[in-house]
């Protein structure tokens, strides 16, 4: 029933809003009740307990939600996120109900993507989500009629996205004896085509390079809170369902595919670490920045792949390389959730986002630089942030079962090209924040007041949720148990 | 005294200053960073020679792999922690004086909390993951200091310049940590285990060197540090000269002794000492023609550093360690008695405009010259015994690099002497040198331990960081690598008399081969251009084939023939609101579904 209610409290609070009710109040209650529910059902997954109806006999479709380890860290991230995102951005006057609920309506289709036990509504509910996303880029976002236009080709990549990833769910669910997740298995025919249209399917979805260009022009225009949402829970759904789906179906046609997809990441990396290197704006860098960090959970991906594709251990835990995932996947939500947070702040103090405008920001608000410093830090790599612990992670599961008997395999070069994308992050993130933080105080930075406290509380929770996990990832690594 | 108090009284003070001292209570925060570096040096000192192992806290642990945060302890590990916490109080202590006055002194002194902290990590690690981490973190604490005074562009600058030239070691020591684990199947430095001749052993060294080589600021990755010179000066002479710097040479020791140096290859070994060996060169030459006293001091430290890797590749760190030992002390004190001398001069640092300090300023005037004497070698200084050490290293191993280590020592000299003959002897050269006044006692006391600390540290044994019962050969007894010694020596000594005794200004200056050395051998202006080329350049070609190509292109196709069809709807059903088009999306995929499944 816990589980029941953590998708109630958001779809009732959204249609409470749409028939009149206080729009702020509503959905920063609603968001705070889950947190709670969600960190709950977390760490004691007995009292969540699971629900399954049968919708449909054949093909034998269920109304499922369930919680093991792996949904369990994703909802965390949702719950934390969507409170985050309720108290960032500053909403137009007179928009409040399409703002709020949209909100909502895109939380409960992560949460409700995350907990489904069952294929069927693991798609259903991320498509619910997509559609208020699409709304608020175009309808509320930045950049006058560009944004229509951004809309647009968020709209068709995601489409395009999502009808492959179908057409791949639907030639593997026709060979399983049900679309419940317990049934997945290994399926007989056809797992090249069933791997390859997956990685495309969820890959466009995560804004896997070729299909990435969709991303960082949507966050742009996004207002914040859709940004934090899409980027940091959202888009985890293609990766969640790769290591989740994927592997399990087609962990041959998975391992057929390895080099292509072990290129791909990489140019993620590198190639959208160049594109990154030469933003002027903020909004834009931080939104190729988030496509660029997605090669690095591909990575652990692919060295999940490569040593088998099944992620659990015997003891029912997750490998090394399914948990360093996991771990960058939530360390990635909350970091890119607060840039886009703070990234909304800079622009409301100084009407601008372009780098070139700004500077000596730390002068006149040094808790914006603190907290933006932060999670350029994070961003970067820095130990004792969460995404360190990720980053490390997923490095070691790349050269997991690597003896110096035998030549370097595919993984393993591709890890070591990797890791000169730290260096591409430091070099990107070390230029903005010296470009609007430090030098002498431009025009537009001088009369800027520091963030309230309202304004800090959603950057607050982020960050004590990135040192919490960054400090002990243990905190994390215990549920994937 | 638990050992891991080491690492929480830093913490704790980094973390109390910052959030609940700040600048309105900055004089309790300069007060607590320096009695919590105090209580440190006190437990550093209990726990000298201490050998165990303890483990912390499981860090990470997923199935049978885990990661653990623990200490190390052993006479390597405690001996340093000695010249961490020893130098640090007094950096502490002078900073009291120094930076009496700065507007952001509660910053500076939580800064210098948490690299206290981070270095105390980086010496007590346990495992090569743990180090890392440790070693991020001080490479943090070094870019805030650096940029302390952030709203000057060259500090701001030369703090992004450190940084990102420690990431680039920090690929090749990252790749070579995974290296040694998937080698030796362990990252724990108790559990290391070689054997020689394992293929992918003489790459894994050397990657796991790149790290030493951005910490440690070796060619060619060494541009960053001259210019980490913008830090205020005692941030210089704790992190810049005696302890972060050092670190690379700390790392290399703890790793060929946990691998057991028989089994280091010889090719990555002699690669090693070559590059210390060019670099101890490279940067001496570079020093003869600074005219700014720090920066010299900054050359002169990396020259120094390229002596101790040097003694590291020729496969004796305990060379390289006993160096380090007597060089964080007399260097320290070099760096702070410039400090003195900027702080008396109202923040002059250009050499030609002092002269004449040494009567105006006897206690920073002598402490300096004993500092000098020390890393010019004399016989019976410190310096003179711990260079000797890597002198009998070389000639032993290679003649090449005995030379070249013979040269450097003659450059050392003519260097530190010119600074010296300009700086504190002759006439005052302006009228900020001709007032210049002794600096205050909480800033002349610090001069005078570490003056004591460089006279007599070889002599304290117990102290210096080595391993295997390592003691260091102390007396005078001639030889050729003595006579070498003193011979460079004097010849240095000689050559500055010469051209700088009593003069106005540089006699060298004109020259075409001291122009180079003046402009460091342009490693900036290739860098700017390298990087202008090989990163913005590629940056913004990539930047355009991806918006143009990919974006405009395939995508733009595909979004056209999208929008050519919702057109056609918007014709038909008059509409064209975003709302629409989402509906009719939301409704096309149930539709899909439907189709699909159902049928």
């Amino acid at each position: 029933m816990l589980l029941a209610l953590l998708l109630i409290i958001p779809l009732a609070a959204s249609i409470a809003i749409l028939a009149g009710a206080p729009a702020r109040l509503t959905t920063l209650g609603a968001a705070a009740l889950n947190l709670i529910l969600g960190l709950f059902a977390a760490c004691c997954p007995d009292c969540a307990g699971t629900i399954s109806w049968l919708v449909l006999e054949s093909p034998a479709i269920h109304f499922s939600l369930g919680l093991d380890g792996m949904s369990a860290v994703m909802l965390v991230l949702s719950v934390i996120v969507t409170l985050a995102a309720a108290l960032s951005g500053s909403c137009p006057e007179g928009r409040e109900k399409l703002w709020y609920s949209s909100i909502l309506l895109i939380a409960a289709g992560a949460i409700g993507a995350f907990i489904s036990t069952d294929l069927f509504f693991f798609y259903a509910f991320h498509e619910l989500a997509l559609i208020p996303t699409f709304l608020m880029i175009g309808i509320l976002g930045r950049g006058g009629n560009e944004r229509k236009a951004v809309a647009w080709k968020t709209t068709v990549y995601l489409a395009f996205g999502s009808i492959v990833l179908l057409a791949g769910i639907i030639l593997a669910g026709t060979q399983l004896e049900s679309f419940s997740f317990e049934h997945l298995a290994a399926v007989e025919n056809h797992q090249n085509a069933i791997a390859l249209l997956l990685i495309i399917g969820f890959g466009t979805l995560v804004s896997l390079f070729p299909f990435h260009s969709w991303a960082a022009p949507a966050y742009a225009s996004a207002p914040a809170p859709i940004a934090m949402l899409h980027a940091g829970v959202l888009k985890k759904f293609g990766l969640y369902g790769l290591l989740r789906v994927g592997l399990a179906v087609a962990p041959e046609g998975m391992q057929h595919w390895l080099n292509l997809l072990l290129v791909l990441l990489l140019c993620n990396i590198i190639w959208v670490g160049f594109v990154t290197i030469n933003q002027k704006n903020l909004a834009s860098m931080l939104g190729n920045s988030s496509v660029m960090h997605m090669g690095y959970i591909f990575l652990a991906i692919a060295a999940a792949i490569a040593s088998g594709g099944n992620i659990f251990t015997a003891d029912g835990g997750l490998t090394l390389a399914a948990s360093a995932a996991v771990l960058l996947m939530f360390a990635h939500g909350i970091s890119i959730a607060l840039s886009f947070s703070l990234a909304d702040r800079i622009e409301a103090k100084t009407g601008t986002l372009e780098m070139n405008k700004l500077g000596g920001l730390a002068k006149t608000a040094p808790k914006l630089c603190f907290l933006f410093g932060l999670v350029a830090m994070a961003s970067i790599g820095l130990p004792g942030l969460a995404n360190f612990a990720g980053e490390i992670m997923v490095f070691l599961s790349g050269f997991e079962g690597w003896t110096s008997d035998q030549e370097l395999g595919p993984v393993q070069i591709a890890t070591i090209i990797a890791i000169w994308g730290v260096v591409m992050s430091a070099v990107y993130m070390l230029r903005a924040f010296r470009n609007t933080f430090q030098g002498p105080l431009e025009a537009k930075c001088e009369n800027v007041t520091d963030l309230s406290l309202l304004e800090k509380a959603p950057a607050i929770l982020l960050s004590l949720v990135l040192l919490a996990v960054g400090l002990y990832p243990n905190v994390l690594l215990n549920l994937l148990k | 005294m638990h050992p891991s108090l080491l690492l929480i009284l830093p913490l704790v003070s980094a973390v109390v200053i910052h959030f609940f001292l700040q600048q309105k209570r900055a004089s309790i925060a300069a007060l607590v960073g320096t009695l919590v570096t105090a209580a440190t040096l006190g437990l550093s000192l209990m726990l000298l020679g201490s050998e165990n192992s303890t483990t912390l806290f499981n860090w990470i642990q997923v199935g049978d792999f885990k990661i653990d945060i623990g200490l190390k302890l052993d006479q390597l590990s405690t001996g340093m922690m000695i010249v961490v916490s020893g130098i640090g109080l007094l950096v502490h202590v002078f900073s009291l004086g120094y930076m009496k006055d700065d507007e952001a002194k509660a910053r500076y002194f939580g800064n210098l909390s948490l690299f206290m902290f981070s270095m105390t990590g980086i010496v007590l690690a346990s495992n090569f993951i743990m180090m890392f981490i440790f070693w991020e973190l001080v490479g943090l604490s070094s870019y805030l200091l650096i940029g302390h005074w952030y709203q000057k562009d060259s500090a701001a600058d030369a703090a992004k310049k450190a940084f990102l030239s420690n990431r680039v070691g920090d690929f090749g020591f990252l790749i070579g940590i995974l290296m040694i684990w998937g080698i030796s199947g362990s990252v724990v430095f108790d559990e290391m285990s070689l054997t020689a001749g394992t293929p992918f052993l003489a790459a894994a060294v050397l990657l796991v060197f790149c790290g030493a080589i951005g910490k440690s600021a070796q060619l060619p990755l060494h541009v960053w540090l001259p210019d980490a010179m913008e830090g205020p000066t005692p941030v210089s002479a704790l992190i810049h000269a005696a302890t972060m710097v050092a670190a690379g040479v700390y790392m290399m020791a703890r790793f060929f002794y946990s691998v057991g140096i028989d089994v280091i290859p010889e090719c990555s070994a002699m690669t090693i000492a070559w590059i210390g060996g060019i670099t101890s060169l490279f940067a001496a030459l570079m020093a003869t023609q600074q005219d700014d006293i720090k920066k010299i001091l900054a050359y002169s430290t990396l020259s120094q550093l390229g002596y101790m890797v040097m003694a590291v590749g020729l496969v004796d760190p305990n060379a390289g360690m006993f160096h380090l030992y007597t060089h964080a002390w007399f260097k320290a004190l070099l760096f702070l008695g410039s400090g003195a001398v900027i702080y008396a001069c109202h923040h002059e640092q250009n050499i030609w405009k002092m002269g004449g300090l040494l009567k105006k300023m006897p206690v920073t005037g002598w402490t300096f010259i004993i500092g000098t004497l020390c890393l010019t070698a004399v016989p019976g200084t410190s310096g003179f015994f711990s260079k000797e050490g890597i002198l009998h290293a070389a000639h032993d191993k290679s003649h090449f690099l005995f030379g070249i280590a013979v040269v450097v020592a003659a450059l050392t000299t003519f260097y530190m002497f010119r600074l010296i003959f300009i700086a504190f002897l002759g006439k005052a050269k302006n009228k900020h040198a001709e007032h210049a006044k002794e600096v205050p006692l909480i800033m002349g006391v610090p001069l005078i331990l570490l003056a004591v600390m460089a006279l007599f540290s070889p002599f304290l044994g117990s102290l210096i960081p080595a391993v295997d019962g390592f003691h260091p050969h102390i007396g005078i007894e001639m030889n050729l690598v003595t006579g070498c010694s003193i011979g460079a020596f004097i010849l240095g000594l000689a050559g500055a008399i010469v051209l700088y005794k009593e003069k106005e200004s540089d006699p060298l200056a004109g020259n075409a081969v001291m122009k180079v050395f003046r402009n460091k051998f342009y490693f900036d202006e290739f860098y700017a251009k390298l990087i202008k080329v090989f990163q913005d350049l590629v940056a913004a070609v990539v930047h355009f084939l991806d918006e143009f190509v990919i974006n405009g292109l395939v995508v733009g196709g595909l979004t056209r023939l999208a929008q050519g069809t919702g057109n056609i709807f918007r014709a038909k059903m008059q509409t064209g609101s975003l709302q629409n088009y989402a509906f009719l999306f939301g409704a096309g995929i149930i539709l899909v579904i439907y189709l699909t499944v159902f049928l």
